[in-house]
């Protein structure tokens, strides 16, 4: 047994450090030789440790790589927001502690937005959990609610942390996909549907939850009433809870109108809607949101919450806090964020629409959402020498980065392992960015014929 | 509006299994408490007096430059600036050459590192040997990843006559901290300076816990996070820098603690890419992104404590000073009335014997509150001061071991700690007239 020298006295702690520096050294070496490290990751997160964003996040920060991959907008997020935030700064108090489950000024205001929105009373202290971003809150009611033995139904495509984040809970992942209607010719995300008869035959005694993301990520689809009646007639049925993912909520645009599946009767009692700031306010670097659902629910995802990170920052949740008074004030004026923000991101839409068909691709225009596939395979390009066994899609992303200084994120990143087949023709690109971003694409984009 | 009164008929328990047990929080009853009640709040953690000018300045300097960017997503295992700034300053200190992308990993607050350490590493049939008393949330981690937590206790042996206590005297048994590490030993939870003691462990102390985890391979969680606040000249030795203990040692710090901004968020892991790469795993699946803001201003605060490290105007330096005078006022103002206060070597807490006042919350033997919980409670509706009580710090199965103490923190201003001694003193006042 070795035991570090005490004889550092006189030559302070330096010394001493890098004598033990040296002797943990040595030690490593005989250490490695006799025993083999057992200390791997636990059965929990066995598999779960590659990530699409690593993999193109990488890639695409090249700054002379147009990135239309990732989801975050490169427009400013608005001045009265950001000013929210340098306010709080000077605030002594609001750099301390605040409410575990939410800071009352925060959730005080997320209830009066969304009582107004889903006409119902909404108890700020009781049914509503602020955690780190959406992504936390759907952690949160993962970890609350689901375990061994479940099972979770998940629409494919599916935003990618829905599949690891079920297994982590160990229960087992149902996929059902979203199937496009007009046999492969899709002008518009409303094309993509659920087969009802498909649907229903995933549900059984096991099955515990089905995770719904409307708008949806990555097609843009908004489903309507009725298509959200046939999932609230089945979790009513089967006596299953439904985990509403509603990022994109206010991002619909013209002729579409975002539901709330938590309105429709006998739902209230069994979803836990999420929403985020980040997407809400184009702040995706504040990482806050929220789940909102009946008590009995939330209790839950509070026990986690207060297991996990116990509270959130305390100055951007002020900031954001006084963000959602201005607009709930305004909620019916045209001037309101909530619904600016989607008349500017339609715009862009329909620029990012044309732009794709003039360059020989097949976009499917998203009624919802800042996103857009593309069916790539009208361009016949030819990768099969490309040496790898990845997906088309990935393949060609990854020559379109390379080739065209473009970047987008392949759809297969967003299936399970039955349906890489059926979407690895298309290709997910983000036109939450500012014109400059859209005018280097153009360039490409018409160029594009031309190499 | 609409009023639903049906309840969802679930045939089983809707929550998941590993909830059980863990629901209950000292600190949301006691928060709430101290909320509605209290008129000077030694409660929970958190300082009452302003973070310092360069930090908010670099939070105010981030916000306004052109950069609108620090709105959006950064670098999910940790924003560029900061990992690079804490590879540098923490490879100083522990003598080792640290990779920012692959020895750090920034999380939510000290309190998101121990969840992703024990979802990382502790499996269902896990042993974890925590020291008592504990911050609370070691205990309730580990169950929640399925793991046994084993206690071992810091056990007070009688000062010498004539002087107080000190955090000093609680010790660590040796032959009784070996006899809890098994075949099934995963880890300990080592918290230096701990809470709620404010003990230091001396280099003796944890070269002892680094044999043993060494003789039986086990992982060390080392909670740092009151790093910087230690006194009398006394060192904190980083465990990780022991012989054998670097490639088996998560060190976990925070921003909060650090730079007295506990509502940012922010804290660290340091340790071995073989380790740290699990946490990533466990944090990509979890929250994935921490907010990039404060992440942005904490980087810049360690640069300006990188380049005036050991001098007088660092922080480091200045903090555990102005908090030592602090210490000190507390003490004397819990002595002058008969509380016996435990001189802490470190953190901002401070523990008491209330023996002496025991007469004014009658015990109630049938009660399965522990005694201090009664005291604490009552002490903060009757006399508008909030403390926490000792045994919140303990397991169920000890919780009856130490009922006469509450810990006080005194990270609070001058004139919060003048305005307590005035409740003490009129207090002591009625107890004797």
């Amino acid at each position: 047994m070795l035991f570090a020298s005490r004889s550092f006295c006189c030559h302070g702690i330096r010394t001493y450090q890098l004598r033990t520096y040296l002797l943990s050294r040595s030690i490593k070496h005989s250490a490695s030789a006799t025993m083999a490290f057992r200390h791997k990751n636990t059965r929990r997160i066995e598999g779960l440790d590659s990530n699409v964003w690593v993999e193109f996040t990488k890639v695409a920060a090249d700054p002379s790589i147009v990135n239309l991959g990732q989801g975050l907008p490169d427009i400013s997020p608005p001045s009265y927001v950001k000013e929210e935030l340098a306010k709080v700064a000077a605030v002594d108090r609001l750099n301390q502690y605040t409410r575990g489950f939410g800071h009352p000024s925060l959730v005080k205001a997320l209830s009066q937005v969304y009582e107004r929105v889903c006409g119902r009373k909404i108890d700020p202290l009781t049914d509503i959990l602020v955690t780190v971003g959406a992504y936390g809150s759907l952690f949160s009611t993962i970890q609350a609610l689901i375990e061994e033995g479940d099972e979770v139904i998940i629409i494919e495509p599916f935003y990618d942390c829905y599949e690891p984040m079920v297994r982590m809970a160990g229960a087992k992942p149902v996929f059902i996909p979203l199937r496009c209607k007009n046999d492969g010719n899709s002008a518009s995300s409303a094309d993509w549907v659920l087969d009802p008869a498909e649907l229903a035959s995933k549900f059984n005694s096991k099955t515990k939850a089905i995770i719904l993301n409307t708008p949806h990520n990555p097609i843009g689809k908004v489903f309507t009433q009725e298509e959200l009646q046939v999932i609230a007639d089945l979790c009513i049925k089967h006596d299953t809870l439904c985990i509403s993912d509603e990022v994109y909520e206010w991002l619909v645009y013209k002729g579409n109108k975002h539901i709330k599946i938590a309105t429709l009767p006998g739902m209230w009692e069994r979803t836990v809607t999420i929403g985020s700031a980040g997407k809400t306010y184009s702040v995706t670097g504040w990482k806050l949101g929220w789940s909102i659902g009946p008590e009995n629910l939330i209790k839950h995802l509070q026990v986690v919450h207060q297991n996990t990170l116990y509270t959130c920052p305390t100055p951007l949740q002020e900031a954001l806090a006084q963000a959602f008074c201005t607009d709930y004030k305004r909620m019916d004026d045209p001037d309101c964020y909530f619904y600016s923000l989607s008349r500017e991101l339609e715009g862009k839409r329909d620029r990012m629409a044309r732009l794709l068909k003039e360059a020989g691709l097949k976009p499917v225009v998203p009624d919802g959402g800042y996103f857009m596939i593309v069916d790539v395979s009208t361009l016949n390009v030819d990768l099969s020498n490309v040496d790898e066994k990845q997906p088309y899609d990935y393949k060609f992303v990854k020559w379109m980065i390379a080739s065209k200084k473009l970047s987008a994120i392949p759809l297969s990143a967003f299936c399970g392992p039955e349906t890489k087949k059926q979407f690895e023709k298309y290709i997910r690109f983000c036109f939450i960015k500012k014109d400059s971003t859209l005018d280097a694409a153009e360039v490409i984009l018409k160029n594009w014929n031309k190499q | 509006f609409l009023s639903l009164p049906l309840q969802a008929k679930m045939s089983r328990l809707v929550q998941a299994r590993r909830l059980e047990g863990i629901d209950k929080n000292v600190w949301v009853e006691f928060v709430k408490l101290a909320a509605t009640y209290s008129k000077v709040n030694l409660g929970q953690g958190f300082p009452d007096f302003p973070a310092p000018d360069f930090l908010r300045e670099a939070f105010t300097r981030a916000l306004g430059g052109e950069n609108h960017m620090l709105h959006q997503y950064t670098r999910a295992f940790g924003h560029p600036p900061l990992v690079k700034v804490l590879a540098q300053f923490f490879g100083k200190l522990l003598g080792q050459d640290l990779d920012p992308m692959n020895n750090v990993m920034v999380t939510v607050g000290a309190y998101q590192a121990l969840f992703c350490c024990f979802q990382a590493f502790v499996d269902e049939g896990d042993e974890v040997i925590i020291i008592e008393p504990f911050f609370d949330c070691y205990e309730s981690m580990v169950k929640m990843a399925g793991g046994t937590p084993v206690f071992v206790p810091l056990r007070l042996k009688a000062p010498k006559d004539g002087k107080l206590m000190s955090s000093a005297d609680w010790q660590l048994d040796t032959a009784e901290l070996a006899s809890k590490f098994s075949k099934r030993t995963k880890a300990i939870v080592l918290n230096s300076p701990n809470n709620p003691l404010g003990k230091v462990f001396s280099r003796g102390e944890l070269e002892l816990i680094a044999d043993l985890c060494v003789k039986n391979d086990v992982l060390c969680i080392s909670d740092e996070v009151y790093e910087w606040l230690v006194y009398d000249g006394k060192e904190h030795i980083r465990i990780a820098s022991l012989p054998g203990m670097w490639d088996r040692t998560v060190i976990i710090g925070s921003a909060g603690k650090t730079f007295s901004a506990t509502g940012w968020k922010v804290g660290w892991t340091l340790g071995p890419d073989r380790l740290l790469q699990h946490l990533r795993t466990v944090h990509q699946n979890s929250v994935y992104h921490c907010a990039t803001i404060a992440q942005e201003a904490v980087a810049q605060g360690f640069q300006r404590e990188l380049m005036l490290y050991g001098k007088p105007d660092s922080y480091f330096v200045q903090l555990p000073r102005q908090l030592q005078q602090k210490r000190d006022c507390l003490v004397r103002s819990l002595e002058a009335v008969g509380m016996k206060p435990i001189i802490p070597q470190g953190t901002y807490f401070l523990v008491a014997d209330i023996s002496e006042f025991k007469s004014d919350v009658p015990d109630v033997p049938s009660s399965d509150e522990p005694y201090d919980y009664r005291f604490a409670k009552w002490m903060i509706k009757n006399k508008g001061l909030a403390a926490i009580p000792l045994s919140a710090f303990f397991s169920e199965a000890h919780k009856n071991n130490y009922t006469n103490f509450i810990r006080f923190c005194f990270a609070k201003e001058d004139a919060t700690l003048k305005a307590a001694n005035d409740i003490l003193q009129k207090w002591k006042k009625e107890k004797t007239s």
